[in-house]
């Protein structure tokens, strides 16, 4: 979707500001939302590309105007309440009304722990052979899906060079649509910053993205 | 107000967020879905294990271990695995990008805040701004500039947007001045930022 969480090349948003010796969290309600996600991620009642989707489906104004973990706690009561694991009059009362549903595995315990800080594994066996190779110059689409997809808009409808093959991978833009994870070949594809951002861009600077191989024609 | 996430909304709706993720907790263990001790032990984990030293032992290992840098730049997630019991077990897809004098790589998710988090923690406040998400794909030079650094006019600058499940770690380039270092010693000097490219690793006069 055409949704504001698609920055990449939008002005207006100011200077970066690092901060020195930042801390994990600001605030501890940060730490308990960033667990309450790894936690329940475990339950597989949604997968990594359902929940940005849903980040991606907050208001244009409430995006913008909460800070990252607001958006991932907007996120969380939106996804467990459309899963009926947890109920609007839960929320409002803020403790348990009736009993959980029984969960396809038991409660997320701390020997859970270990295997949700690392990064899941999205590899799948090819369905098809790949259909472009390393130096290809293809163009991404000029597509435009109403629902999740991982082409950002700055990167549609240019030439670039296929850099690198990673494999198929689960197809973000299936699965958030509920469609099944549709594995597809994975590229990273190059692009001269002038392609992306005309004449007047930086002429020693080059863009690359990760593109599925639906986001792809030859050039 | 508005260009740095985390300082939105704090004050009057700092303890309203607290109170409504205390609720939230407070439901999910009631209803037996979580255990409170485990959320405890993730917070912890972030806060005292996982974080950009990892990161810094593998660039270490790489200056000094020719064989070890080729297997990191041909797969990192596999070289890093033959450390594991150093490091800890990392993530798949992960690769690392090689700076060198001619090209300098830069990192951003465009998109949300992927992050290869197994080797450097979780993401910094900036890395997730509206301001490093819009502009590092357009205006890097200017966005290293925010970070005091300033490249040479011909050094190439690549820009990796994470948009799939494969995360990049930069390797910065090793400071002159360190032959001989131990990788421990090595290690001091590669910041968190000179892993992602927005920063360099530090010069060995700063942590002598």
């Amino acid at each position: 979707m055409d949704g504001v969480h698609d920055m990449g090349g939008m002005d207006g948003f100011g200077k970066v500001e690092p901060e020195p010796n930042e801390p994990a969290f600001h605030h501890r309600w940060e730490g308990r939302v960033l667990a309450m996600s790894r936690a329940i991620g475990v339950f597989r009642a949604w997968t990594i590309d359902t929940s940005r989707y849903a980040i991606e489906l907050l208001s244009p104004s409430v995006y913008l105007a909460s800070s990252y973990y607001e958006r991932w706690f907007l996120r969380n009561v939106r996804l467990l309440t459309e899963r009926g694991l947890i109920d609007a009059d839960e929320i409002e009362a803020g403790r348990a009304l009736r009993p959980g549903k029984s969960l396809n595995r038991g409660r997320f315990t701390l020997q859970d722990v270990e295997s949700v800080t690392r990064r899941g594994f999205y590899g799948r066996p090819a369905q098809v052979p790949a259909r472009f190779k390393i130096g290809d110059r293809v163009r991404t689409k000029n597509i435009h899906p109403t629902t999740h997809t991982r082409l950002p808009r700055y990167a549609r409808g240019h030439v670039g060079v296929v850099e690198r093959l990673h494999g198929a991978h689960v197809f973000p833009d299936s699965v958030a649509a509920g469609q099944g994870e549709d594995p597809q070949w994975l590229y990273t594809v190059r692009f001269d910053a002038q392609e992306l951002w005309g004449a007047e861009a930086d002429p020693k600077l080059k863009v690359s993205i990760e593109a599925f191989e639906p986001y792809l024609e030859h050039a | 107000m508005a260009k740095h996430d985390h300082d939105h909304n704090e004050g009057s709706n700092l303890s309203e967020m607290d109170l409504r993720v205390r609720a939230l907790e407070t439901i999910l263990v009631e209803k037996g879905y979580i255990e409170t001790a485990a959320l405890d032990r993730i917070v912890e984990l972030y806060e005292t294990k996982i974080g950009p030293h990892i990161g810094a032992q593998v660039i270490a290992k790489a200056w000094s271990d020719p064989s070890f840098r080729q297997s990191l730049l041909a797969d990192a997630s596999n070289a890093v695995a033959t450390i594991a019991q150093q490091v800890g077990r990392v993530g798949e897809h992960l690769i690392a990008i090689e700076n060198t004098p001619q090209l300098h790589n830069m990192v951003v998710c465009t998109l949300c805040s992927c992050y290869p988090t197994d080797v450097l923690g979780l993401p910094p406040t900036w890395y997730k701004s509206f301001a490093y998400r819009s502009r590092a794909v357009k205006e890097p030079r200017a966005v290293l500039a925010d970070f005091g650094v300033t490249l040479p006019a011909e050094t190439e600058i690549r820009v990796w947007d994470s948009t799939a499940e494969t995360r990049y770690l930069v390797v910065p380039m090793r400071p002159a001045g360190t032959e001989g270092w131990s990788e421990a010693r090595l290690a001091t000097l590669i910041t968190r930022d000179s892993m992602i490219g927005t920063g360099l690793p530090k010069n060995p006069s700063e942590v002598a």
